[in-house]
């Protein structure tokens, strides 16, 4: 048994089921991690620094 | 190679590797005792807002302002949270601990910055406020404890995710991690950005208060600080209400109404939560609309959202299980028979409701770009803010205590019958506290101001007497509240030092076979395991989340209202 939950892979009961997408997400903590540093750091911390770079300087 | 020794708590079954009880021990220990430096800063401030009191001289009351805000803000809450990191992962998950070597150097680092920090302030020359603003300048070791502090709680975070890790690859649970833990995790990656961010601004901060750098822009390091100053909020709010769904199943045996929608409420923290850093500069020139408005409201009225989501399936979760045991009449029975004497329980419902009516509200209010003005650098921001990390997230945290150090030490709590009201004296001397600030404020007495009378300012100003009236007012309930802090630590430090040892009921039966490990009570495997509560009849909670959200359209509504009478420019 592989021991990360990444690719297709049937659920831990052993049924055949295969894990819903969403739950497969929610599993890969690293993932997770991923998207909860990206996301605020483009749309918060970048886009913000770029604005305010983008002021002109007074004369 | 799994060297880990374990014991099993008799009181729940847990099985507990040793170096994470030591390790839970120590971190939550730390964190009451700064608790209790950072109160009594707390109260020298109230003390010296309350007009008639007027305690501090000017250049001790930004101290106190300072240490107040560090000590509990940051320190208080980070450690008990790293406390709560190792609970959530070694524990529950049934496994070892990731690498207790680094969750030690995570102690020491957290420690010794935070005294590094406090030394600075006690100095006299680093009364920047815990937001330290450039360009006020502090003394480099103001920011060096800070740094520390900060790595210190990256290493905890590390730890906590390795420990997901070993313990998925130990198969030492199965399926998904249990909700609580999903919670932590969450905090956890909030803290990561946090802490990132927090790397980002204060290392340059730290050079430029050395003399290596000579200037840092203003508006790029409050973009950047509120990145931490925001995010870490956000890492109090996923653990507390972590701690609610903890609380709910450890009383009440309580499973969530649903795991797919309440694990569906922190992935949107994950994704959105962070972006509302943007409310703190929504009256900063500079920034455009689209920016503030993204941040603000289109991407944060998710997460919003997902606090309505937890509000509604904690309280669900609790009246599932209670009818479950037969409390069915009519819609409150299942509440009022609930353990209302019984500290873990009141406290953790109280900052539940007080956490949505008081921070949740105003929280929105003030986020609303064209709001915030009414109220922008006045009390009622402070006043928000007890609202949401000390009746929500601390009392979270007071509430969990009151389980955790009896369960963990084995040990009676000293004062059974002050702790009864302990979450009362405290919870709704705070929510006073809160609502009071948020009072004046709305008047427009600001926040961080030594004098409100300005009775030395060039220009004259007068406030109305209500304003005076509810500072002082505010300065009582302090003290009621401050009564409540007292007895919590004194409870927890004297639990911990002479409380009884408890006799381990669970003893009882020494049959014949090994010692064999008594099995975890329903209660603990209700919080450490996956799965829903199988019903969403619940009516008594949705009659309190209508009333919520009545409230809180009204009170919406009647700031729009209020908004057009602010500038009464004439
Ligand atoms: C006995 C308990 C407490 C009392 C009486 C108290 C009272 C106050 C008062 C009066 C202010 C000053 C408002 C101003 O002048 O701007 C304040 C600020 C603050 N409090 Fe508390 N508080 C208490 C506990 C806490 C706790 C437990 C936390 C966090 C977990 C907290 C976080 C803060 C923060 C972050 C500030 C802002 C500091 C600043 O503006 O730099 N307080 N508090
Ligand atoms: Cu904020």
């Amino acid at each position: 048994m592989s021991d990360q939950n990444t690719g297709a892979q049937a659920s831990p009961e052993g049924g055949g089921e295969p894990i819903p997408v969403m739950q497969r997400i929610l599993d890969n903590p690293f993932l997770l991690v991923f998207l909860g540093v990206t996301i605020p750091s483009v749309f918060y911390i970048l886009w913000g620094v770029m604005e305010v770079l983008a002021i002109p300087n007074a004369p | 190679m799994t060297t880990a020794l374990f014991r099993t708590c008799p009181d729940t079954g847990f099985k507990i590797d040793l170096k994470v009880d030591k390790l839970i021990k120590w971190n939550a220990v730390t964190a009451i005792v700064f608790l209790m430096v950072g109160g009594v800063f707390g109260l020298g401030v109230a003390m010296t807002r309350w007009p008639a009191v007027h305690l501090l001289p000017a250049d001790w009351f930004y101290l106190a302002l300072t240490a107040h805000g560090v000590d509990v803000l940051l320190v208080w809450l980070i450690f008990f949270e790293m406390a709560l990191l190792y609970f959530c992962s070694a524990i529950l998950l049934n496994s070892r601990l990731a690498a207790p070597k680094v969750a030690w150097v995570q102690y020491g680092m957290m420690l010794v910055g935070a005294l590094i920090t406090n030394v600075a302030i006690l100095q006299g020359d680093s009364s920047v406020m815990f937001t330290s603003y450039v360009p006020m300048k502090a003394a480099p070791a103001f920011y060096l404890g800070i740094i520390l502090f900060a790595v210190g709680a990256l290493m905890g975070c590390f730890v906590f995710l390795g420990t997901l890790y070993i313990a998925k690859k130990e198969k030492t649970y199965e399926g998904s991690i249990p909700l609580v833990t999903f919670g932590a995790l969450t905090a956890c990656i909030i803290a990561i950005f946090t802490i990132g961010a927090g790397a980002v601004i204060l290392i340059p901060t730290l050079l430029w208060s050395m003399d290596f750098i000579n200037y840092i822009d203003p508006l790029i390091y409050k973009v950047i600080w509120w990145a931490l100053g925001h995010a870490s909020q956000q890492v109090n709010v996923a653990a507390h209400i972590s701690v609610w769904y903890a609380i709910a199943a450890i009383l009440f045996g309580a499973k969530p109404l649903s795991e797919k929608v309440s694990r569906t409420a922190f992935f949107l923290y994950i994704l959105f939560l962070q972006l509302a850093s943007a409310h703190h500069l929504l009256v900063d020139p500079g920034l455009s609309s689209e920016y503030k408005i993204f941040n603000t409201s289109y991407a944060l009225y998710l997460a919003v959202l997902a606090s309505m989501i937890h509000g509604l399936t904690v309280p669900g979760a609790i009246e599932a299980a209670q009818r479950k045991k037969g409390y069915n009449k009519g819609l409150f029975e299942w509440l009022r028979k609930a353990p209302w004497g019984n500290p873990v329980f009141s406290g953790m419902f109280l900052s539940l409701n007080m956490f949505g009516f008081l921070g949740g509200i105003s929280g929105v209010m003030m986020g609303t770009e064209q709001l915030n003005i009414i109220i922008h650098n006045t009390i009622y921001v402070p006043g928000h803010f007890h609202g949401t990390v000390v009746v929500g997230t601390t009392l979270a945290f007071m509430a969990f205590s009151y389980w955790l150090v009896p369960t963990l030490w084995q040990r009676e709590l000293v004062f059974p019958k002050l702790a009864k009201w302990q979450p009362y004296l405290f919870g709704l001397g705070m929510g006073m506290v809160s609502v009071l600030m948020m009072g004046a404020g709305t008047l427009g007495v600001p926040r961080r101001l030594w004098d409100m009378s300005y009775s030395d300012a060039a220009m004259p100003y007068e406030f109305p007497a209500a304003a005076f009236l509810m500072m002082g007012l505010n300065g009582v309930f302090a003290l009621v509240a401050g009564v409540g802090a007292i007895i919590f630590i004194v409870q927890m430090v004297g639990t911990v030092m002479w409380g009884k040892k408890k006799v381990p009921a669970a003893a009882a039966p020494e049959t014949a076979a090994a010692p064999a490990a008594p099995a975890r009570t329903p209660e603990a495997s209700a919080v450490s395991s996956y799965g829903s509560a199988g019903t969403m009849e619940v009516p008594g909670t949705f009659v309190l989340a209508l009333i919520f959200l009545v409230t809180f359209m009204l009170y919406y509504f009647v700031n729009w209202k209020y908004l057009s009478s602010v500038w009464g420019l004439s």
